[in-house]
């Protein structure tokens, strides 16, 4: 099978080289116009096949590795040193991303599957559709290439000959990775990661040729929102872990590899909301076009920083030189994205002048200031420790203290802009107009502030004040702020629904959703992205307690008396494991038991804690078995009383809703009618055109 | 009120706000046990494990429980902050602190995202201005785009535009 994985991988990189350079010598003929022996046509016909051929290569080469995951062939050294015999069913698949080479092969087939449908579509723009799929082809090379030149998945055991003895069991999973999120986490990240190349090759085609009008946005727009989702999704899962294994009480750590994923969702962001200016007014080409090259390159650089070990982080699972390959591929990216834009600027132009300081355009671009500035922030802090010690020969920290203090004003500003934004038309407003959307959420901003004072939710702790307290406060209160304005937002347009049809609030606001679905997903979004902020706020009130408890010994943390009834034992094939049993108590009454686990996993001899968390929407009950004092045998628990962190995986669920239901197709409008006929040029018609 | 009160009343309102929040932040933290907490997360655990001092949570760490006991005894000797920072990173080096110092080069660290983003948000004004926003409004019919409105109709423009208007927001 490793003979046939290699072979697959060789396969597809010839037939990518092959769809990159006929591609290329294809379009280059279509857009001189030469005549040829060939046609053009027919040429970047083959290529596109050969990029559907490519994919099944790849698939071919990806099914290898996981057969040879099932089937324990430990003469491949990949499989020797990621998995063993007793590994669970569904983390034999996660062996496919636990090690840098099998990561760089979801990579490439997660490349080949975005582009076998890219190139499935190709008849909605043949031209476009060839252009992305050559530029696709040329990142599928790149990494086709690491996989059979620099990290080959198949490569053999020193010395292996074909019939030869092999060791009777392998290595093992890192347990860090042994836990049900480890099976979805990466493949969301990667299905971000990788699907931002779609976006990317778009721009850089629809620059390359010059491509007419903003159609090639309205064509990526599904694409890049689906691509958005699963980062979106693959952060938070990722947080989820970390909350749920590494039994430190928090969900980010700011750690490198947590910043590299969080880079190009920023960027992305800042894209799916500058892009709308250019949609509606033709402004921000320029600004879209780099701002997809940045969150492409940013995705390779998070690889980078993930699998070359340029910096240190708990996350980076596997190390090694590939970096320099990313470092000059990187730079090749960079070039040939500096080399189209200067040459084709002048394609660039603003079709539009900003009217109003205070608008949507001009709301959208401090949302992107913003966010690039977050963007830049995090860049900088993760990769300033190698700056300091290129300059002075000693590293420093950048840890959460920095980003607290620079990052977090930055996102309560976002937040704010979060809910002006929407309260804004485009073009231009009144006053009239701002004092009557910004009325309740100053309203709902300042009862917050009081409600948090009277409820003991203020900046001051023990009478000094705290920073993070107050940080805290700031964001209640500006959560409530924009809660409010998007919910009225919400309750105006039903109202004009209910005057009109008669219907009831709900039914109402089901049809105003459905007939602008792009809008009220949105707007579903923010109200999620609201949630989450509240409950990243509750981590300013967490408390914990630690203690050694003996039988029938009690720690009491916030409203919960936790009393250790016993502890347990049990084994199976891939780790043994440590219990305490823990009864929990509230209001002198018993709620629930808890069971925290401490791990050791038999092959690698490495301990991993499971922690056991109680959640309620008010706050989560985190327990951690920290193990056994060694001098006295008794149980180490960690109890942590978490406010609000519940609300940040609920708000993930509202934010993949709306993203769902802004992806879905508007309903033709009932008063379609009252639409001025396109071909009747009248003043009123770029009222009509700038509406929403 | 005229414009000009009305931009003082702002300005000390401003001024006034700005005053309370500087006031607020400089009480900072005095009693021992906040200042633990605050200075166990402003340092590093140095066992490798990349996790704040005040968080670090192995067992059988060989490390953060005697630099622990280290910090309760400088808070104890009546040491500040600055002090007992400046002590761990002389004994453990710069790795120690959870964030950059603000001294030579590592000053940078803090002043760059700073710079960043007042160049930024001069460049956003200055785009602004170019594109013609601060400028002053023209006149709508001079533009050519719109006509004036009158208030009903702007009312009923508003009405079509909620639930006509497609894509965006």
């Amino acid at each position: 099978m490793a003979a046939f994985g290699s072979f697959c991988l060789l396969i597809a990189l010839a037939l990518a080289a092959y769809n990159l350079l006929a591609g290329a010598i294809a379009l280059r003929l279509l857009a001189t116009g030469q005549p040829t022996r060939i046609s053009p046509e027919r040429l970047a016909d083959t290529a596109r096949r050969a990029g559907i051929a490519g994919f099944i290569a790849v698939t071919g080469a990806a099914f290898a590795l996981i057969w040879s995951v099932f089937t324990n062939d430990f003469s491949i050294t990949y499989i020797l040193e990621h998995s063993n015999r007793a590994l669970p069913i569904p983390y034999k698949f996660a062996a496919l991303w636990s090690g840098q080479e099998g990561s760089l092969l979801l990579w490439a087939w997660l490349l080949g599957t975005y582009g076998f449908v890219l190139r499935l579509r190709h008849k909605t723009d043949v031209k476009l559709y060839a252009y992305a799929g050559t530029i696709l082809s040329g990142v599928q090379v790149f990494f086709l290439s690491v996989l059979v030149f620099a990290a080959p998945p198949f490569s053999l055991l020193p010395g292996y000959v074909a019939g030869g003895p092999v060791p009777a069991d392998g290595n093992g999973l890192n347990p860090l990775l042994q836990y049900p999120e480890m099976v979805i986490h990466p493949p969301m990240l990667y299905l971000g990661y990788v699907g931002f190349s779609v976006p990317f090759a778009f721009a850089l085609g629809a620059l390359m040729m010059r491509y007419p009008g903003e159609k090639w946005i309205k064509i990526t727009r599904t694409w890049t929102m689906v691509t958005w989702l699963f980062l979106t999704c693959g952060i938070f899962l990722g947080m989820h872990w970390a909350y749920a294994v590494l039994g430190w009480g928090g969900y980010w750590g700011w750690d490198p590899v947590e910043n590299a994923s969080f880079m190009p969702w920023l960027t992305g962001t800042a894209f799916l909301h500058s892009v709308m200016m250019q949609e509606r007014k033709g402004m921000m080409k320029s600004w879209n076009v780099w701002l997809i090259f940045s969150t492409f390159l940013l995705t390779l650089l998070g690889t980078l920083l993930t699998r070359a070990g340029l910096v240190s982080s708990v996350h980076a699972f596997a190390q090694s030189s590939i970096g320099t390959w990313f470092v000059v591929f990187m730079c090749i990216v960079l070039a040939v994205c500096i080399f189209t834009y200067v040459l084709q600027r002048s394609h660039l132009k603003t079709e539009h002048q900003l009217e109003s300081l205070v608008s949507r355009e001009s709301s959208f671009l401090f949302n992107n200031l913003m966010l690039l500035t977050a963007c830049f922030v995090i860049l900088w802090g993760t990769l300033f420790p190698v700056l300091s010690e290129y300059v002075e020969g000693s590293k420093v920290t950048v840890g959460a203290p920095f980003y607290n203090a620079v990052a977090v004003p930055i996102g309560l500003f976002l937040l704010f802009l979060t809910g002006v934004g929407p309260l804004l038309p485009w073009r231009s407003t009144s006053m009239k107009a701002i004092k009557r959307n910004f009325v309740m959420p100053s309203i709902a901003l300042w009862v917050t502030v009081i409600v948090c004072f009277v409820a003991g939710a203020n900046p001051w702790k023990g009478g000094t004040f705290d920073q993070g307290r107050f940080y805290a406060m700031v964001a209640f209160a500006m959560s409530a702020a924009v809660f409010t304005a998007i919910v009225a937002e919400f309750l105006r347009g039903a109202a004009v629904i209910m005057r009109q049809t008669g219907r009831n609030l709900f039914a109402a606001l089901w049809l105003l959703t459905r007939r602008n679905t792009r809008r009220y997903g949105g707007y579903l979004v923010h109200i999620g992205v609201v949630i989450v902020v509240v409950g990243l706020a509750g981590a300013a009130f967490n408390k914990n307690i630690e203690s050694e408890m003996g039988l029938h010994s009690k720690i009491s943390i916030g409203p919960y008396t936790l009393e250790q009834v016993g502890a347990s034992q049990d084994s199976n094939l891939n780790y043994d494991s440590d219990y305490a049993l823990l009864d929990v108590y509230k209001g002198g009454k018993k709620v629930f038991q808890l069971a925290p686990e401490k791990r050791i996993y038999l092959v690698s001899g490495q301990p991993q804690t499971m922690v056991a968390i109680h959640s309620t929407p008010e706050w989560d009950l985190y327990v951690v078995y920290e193990g056994a004092n060694p001098d006295t045998g008794q149980p180490i628990i960690k109890a942590f009383l978490n406010p609000l962190v519940g609300w940040i995986w609920f708000g993930l669920a509202v934010i993949v809703a709306g993203t769902f239901i802004a992806l879905v197709p508007s309903l033709t409008p009932a008063t379609a009618a009252l639409r001025i006929p396109a071909t009747q040029s009248t003043p009123i018609e770029p009222a009509l055109k700038g509406g929403a | 009120m005229g414009a000009p009160a009305r931009f003082a009343f702002w300005m000390r309102a401003v001024e006034a706000s700005v005053l309370a929040v500087a006031i607020c932040f400089s009480l900072g933290a005095t009693d021992a046990s906040a200042r633990f907490n605050n200075l166990g997360h402003r340092l590093m655990c140095t066992c490798g494990c990349a996790q704040l001092l005040g968080e670090c949570n192995h067992v059988g760490c060989p490390e953060s429980g005697h630099e622990l006991k280290e910090l309760t005894a400088a808070i104890a000797s009546g040491l500040s902050d600055q002090q007992i920072l400046d002590g761990f990173a002389a004994k453990y080096g710069a790795t120690v602190l959870a964030a950059p110092p603000t001294k030579g080069f590592d000053l940078v660290a803090w002043i760059a995202p700073f710079a960043v983003f007042a160049a930024a948000l001069m460049g956003t004004i200055l785009l602004i201005r170019r594109w013609g926003g601060l400028r002053g409004k023209k006149p709508a019919v001079e533009t050519g785009e719109l006509v004036a409105l009158d208030t009903a109709e702007q009312e009923r423009m508003e009405r079509i535009r909620r639930e006509t208007g497609e894509g965006g927001f």
